[in-house]
């Protein structure tokens, strides 16, 4: 058996499928309607459930009754969730549960339930900006506060400084230390204990600027072009096509089965266990297909705990919790908002000097994020000062979404950037190779990437200065961006079993969101054992299976492929052994190729891949996955992106077209070459969908949702995408091992595209979405400058 | 019991108001009654449960259905047909497209009852036995899917409206395909479904393809 650290990826001549367009493995179970999701398990006598939800942003619950629901015909189970005297910070948060036997009686049932509240005041607007110079709170973390961070996406390193510096007012034994990273758990371990302190109610909750050289100083230097702007982006939702949900069944007083809607299925026993009352080890959680998540579905939620609490109260039997589209855009998660005032300052000759932001958004009741702003940039830019304030109000929860913080990071980087380019009068592709040695380690990718992307924009060839001068309203311009992502896989698992029969079979506790972790675990083991995808079968999705980690950070790709190379690499050596007597080699002098195993120096010398296991005897060989986690040599973090985006205006309509978008993308050694492609082109599209029609609109006056359909909650149709070219830096960056790339690429596309529109018009939109009324704001909004 | 607002669109407040005056003080029959209203005679369904039969995909099924339950929620939670899905349940993404006699319909919007006596075909009837349908074919073949949730909807509409547009030009396809959306991100996969199928140049197709397609062609030079 090789040594753990000699685990190497296959070299470009060994590899068929590695790296290749070798087909979706379930592309046509899909296709034909036959793959089967969550929301599509039928069992017999199932019930189905929903919840009755608060109507009001924020209240108290007073009473309620649910006796006309208890005693409707159909109705088998009711469970309050949230008891008589509780405080409920959004519309739409749960109150009482109910299954019934179909799903109009269900819904007859939640009408039937009579909950009285008191309103209390709300606040669902961001959009003002708070004031400066608040205090950050410097009282001790309670848990709440720390949970807060986590479901913000809080940096480790500002979590451990808030630890060190606030302490902690909760008990060590209280904190589920085990489940959240290690050198959290340390810094809470040495946080130094103190009592609860009362925090007074504010919108606000400021963290404390951070700096970096002197920037007011660096503003007052001479000769230097400074710019300043407002930019930012609303909330947005998932909108997962298969909403959020779960079908839970009992299938004994102990054992608790749960399909489940999840991209994190190894995990969902353990974060069910204590809410229903088994052990983890009494839980089994399974499923096959998953329609989105996008960053939205690692736990179980109140709909899958509760569809558990029903059906124990219903005798075991399965009970069904999908939420509606409207609970979908209105509870099941959202992106935080971010806005920011941003002042930035270059030499004439274009070096970037000094960046000073002041950044308000919100994630509802827990605050928000924290996007690293300047993106790309910080810490390398020798003077900055950037302050972020999260706003704390009832607009619902955020969630994880899709590369959290930085699309918001990036547009407000990106397009300060460009405003600071044009205000030098440069070509902002001059200006961001100027500035490119600010990136750190990644300036050599994106120094590859730049002639790329001009070429196959045609962007040095085409580009105009800000504002199109060609006659008629029709307005032309272009745009660009740049990006970054960790990436590094998580924790994985797996059993490789090569039967005497030449059968092959894996199973890994991993899911497969459709960025194609399937075909990938597929090409690496077909590539490993010299066979085709089709003499392999993959058992996944599944806690009876080995863990994997949860598809979250891009970290799926590097885990599932790390762990498979590993286990079949380690199972091929262990047929070597078995069939080199045969072959009259010794082990190692072995390969496999072409369905063969055969003999390196004399490929003529092989038995086919039946024969070979042939020789195996009568214990199959088994063996186990396991890859080293951060250190793993196999992967990587770190990726790459340039973008850039082609768009007209109609200047007397606002409408924004997409002519062209050009992702040029680095992950790394590419395990699928097409379905790593296909996560750029949806990443471009989703880019568009936000870039120009998405925004969660919230009424001031009754604190609800205002869009929570598909009609008003638009997403971009299949009209609305122009040309759309992937460049994948193939064989490039191969040295560096497997990167995740599931959510870099939507990073750029709104910033590419704001920035494409102000080249066009000529001037800044500052907040996405481009609708046509803002569009047409700005353009008056700079009438009326030029006419002063 | 509880009064709902389930009148069908067609029928007048007023006509409706004297219609129930009529049922509620009528018993309650099971299935579909005949009334008098006015001289004329009507078929009044339900609310209670009656006989429904459907063909999907050739196949016969029967099931005592409430007249207000969907062409959907039959096909889903009735006949366990789950290729058509539920995503907007309100006729917005295209998620539950069947062809009914041949008609991309959405299914979300389409009663049960309405549905009965016709073909009804849904993306798993597509295909035959032994050979995939060519769209759904296509559809692999350009990786036109990644979730794959709104996908047998959109491959049931890709083919109903390439049946009808042999020559789809681009704005054809942002009008007959922009009934159905996608949250992955697959249209510019489902372009080259339709270029495939039309025998048109797809769009977009620089970037990697070239130089993946030189370098297998050096890489089989070498062996």
């Amino acid at each position: 058996m090789p040594d753990q650290d000699q685990y190497s990826w296959p070299p470009p001549e060994q590899r068929t499928y590695i790296g290749r367009r070798m087909g979706r493995v379930d592309g046509l179970l899909k296709s034909t309607g036959h793959a089967k999701y969550t929301y599509d398990y039928n069992p017999k006598g199932l019930l189905y459930g929903a919840f009755v939800r608060c109507p009001y942003a924020h209240a108290r619950i007073l009473k309620i009754d649910t006796s006309a629901a208890d005693s409707m015909p159909g109705v088998k189970a009711v469970e309050i969730v949230q008891k008589a005297g509780s405080e409920i910070y959004w519309a739409g948060d749960e109150i009482v549960a109910i299954a019934a036997a179909d799903e109009n009686t269900v819904r007859d049932a939640v009408r039937a339930v009579r909950v009285e509240y008191e309103q209390l005041p709300h606040l669902v607007l961001d959009t003002q900006e708070p004031p400066r110079n608040m205090p950050a709170d410097t009282t001790p973390l309670s848990l709440e506060d720390l949970e807060d961070m986590f479901s913000n996406q809080v940096p480790a390193a500002q979590m451990t400084k808030e630890l060190k510096e606030r302490g902690i007012s909760f008990k060590l034994e209280d904190a589920p230390l085990d489940r959240v990273p290690s050198n959290i758990a340390e810094a809470v371990k040495s946080a130094q204990q103190k009592p609860p302190q009362k925090k007074a109610p504010t919108w606000y909750k400021p963290a404390a600027a951070e700096t970096q050289g002197d920037s007011d100083a660096a503003f007052q230097a001479g000769d230097l072009v400074i710019s300043e702007g407002v930019y930012g982006l609303p909330m947005i939702t998932h909108c997962c096509l298969e909403s959020h949900g779960s079908v839970s069944e009992w299938t004994d007083e102990q054992h608790l089965l749960v399909h489940a809607s999840t991209q994190y299925i190894s995990g969902i026993p353990g974060q069910m266990a204590d809410a229903v009352g088994v052990p983890a080890s009494n839980i089994r959680a399974v499923l096959e297909n998953i329609g989105g998540g996008f960053g939205s579905k690692f736990g179980p939620d109140r709909w899958g705990i509760y569809s558990a609490k029903l059906s124990k109260k219903a005798g075991g039997a399965p009970v069904k919790m999908m939420l509606t589209r409207a609970e979908e855009l209105e509870v099941a998660g959202a992106r935080p908002s971010a806005h920011a005032r941003v002042r930035v300052a270059a030499k004439k000759d274009g070096t970037l000097t000094a960046w000073d932001s002041f950044g308000w958004g919100t994630g509802g009741p827990g605050g928000g994020g924290s996007p690293p702003i300047p993106y790309l940039i910080r810490d390398r830019v020798p003077n900055y000062r950037t302050q972020w304030t999260a706003v704390v109000n009832n607009v619902g929860p955020a969630r994880a979404w899709r590369a959290p913080n930085h699309p918001q990071a990036c547009l407000i980087t990106m397009a300060a950037l460009d405003d600071l380019a044009h205000k030098l009068g440069m070509n902002p592709l001059e200006f961001f190779k100027k500035n490119v040695d600010l990136t750190g380690p990644r300036a050599n990718i994106y120094s590859d990437e730049f002639p790329i992307a001009d070429d196959l924009m045609g962007w040095s060839k085409r580009w105009h200065t800000r504002g199109d001068s060609a006659p008629g309203p029709i307005k032309q311009g272009l745009g660009m961006s740049m990006h970054t992502w960790g990436g590094r896989g998580h924790q994985s698992e797996c059993d490789l079993t090569i039967q005497p029969d030449g059968s092959v079979t894996i199973t890994m506790g991993t899911q497969d969101l459709g960025t194609g972790t399937r075909t990938a675990i597929m090409a690496v083991a077909a590539d490993t054992l010299g066979l085709s995808p089709q003499q392999i079968t993959l058992l996944y999705g599944d806690t009876r299976y080995p863990m994997s980690g949860g598809s979250g950070g891009s970290t799926t790709i590097g885990g599932v492929s790390s762990t498979t190379r590993r286990a079949a690499v380690d199972a091929r050596d262990a047929l070597f052994v078995k069939v080199a007597p045969a072959l009259g080699a010794s082990p190692d002098q072995l390969e496999c190729a072409n369905g063969q195993v055969r003999v390196k120096a004399n490929p003529s010398k092989a038995l086919n891949w039946r024969e070979a296991c042939a020789r195996i005897g009568a214990v199959p060989i088994n063996a186990h996955g396991k890859n080293l986690g951060g250190r793993d040599p196999l992967m990587n973090s770190g990726v790459g992106g340039v973008q850039m985006a082609d768009v007209s205006v109609d200047t007397e309509t606002g409408i924004v077209k997409i002519n062209k978008m050009v992702a040029v993308q680095d992950c790394g050694l590419i395990v699928s070459l097409e379905t790593a492609e296909s996560q750029c082109y949806g990443a471009l599209i989703m880019g568009i969908s936000y870039a120009l029609f998405e925004e969660k609109v919230m009424d001031p006056t009754t604190g609800r949702m205002l869009n929570p359909n598909m009609e008003f909650y638009r997403l971009a149709g299949i009209g609305d995408i122009g040309e759309l070219v992937v460049h994948m830096m193939v064989n490039k960056y191969d040295g560096r091992g497997v990167i995740g790339l599931g959510e870099p690429p939507v990073v750029s596309p709104g910033a590419a595209i704001s920035n494409a529109v102000a080249n066009a018009i000529g001037v800044r939109v500052p907040f996405l979405p481009l609708t046509p009324a803002r569009v047409l704001a700005a353009l008056e909004e700079s009438q009326k400058g030029a006419a002063a | 019991m509880s009064v709902r607002d389930d009148r069908p669109a067609d029928v007048s407040r007023r006509k409706f108001l004297k219609i129930s005056g009529i049922a509620a003080s009528a018993p309650l029959v099971i299935g579909t009654s005949v009334i008098e209203v006015q001289g004329q005679e009507v078929a009044v369904h339900g609310p209670a449960a009656v006989p429904v039969v459907l063909t999907v995909n050739g196949q016969r099924f029967a099931a005592e259905l409430e007249p207000r339950v969907t062409l959907l929620d039959a096909l889903r939670q009735r006949f366990d047909v789950t290729g058509p899905k539920r995503v907007c349940d309100r006729g917005e993404c295209g998620a539950c497209t069947v062809l009914i006699d041949g008609r991309a319909v959405y299914s979300c919007t389409t009663l049960a009852i309405e549905a009965q006596g016709k073909q009804i075909i849904t993306a798993e009837g597509l295909s035959g036995q032994n050979e995939p349908d060519r769209t759904q074919a296509a559809f692999v073949n350009n990786d036109a899917q990644q979730c794959g949730f709104c996908t047998p909807g959109f491959t049931v509409a890709t083919k109903a409206f390439l049946d009808k547009h042999p020559h789809a030009t681009d704005a054809e396809i942002a009008h007959g395909l922009g009934g159905n959306l996608c949250r992955c991100g697959t249209y510019r996969g489902i372009h080259g479904v339709v270029a495939e199928i039309t025998g048109r140049e797809p769009k977009g197709n620089a970037g990697t393809t070239m130089i993946v397609d030189r370098l297998a062609t050096s890489l089989k030079g070498d062996a």
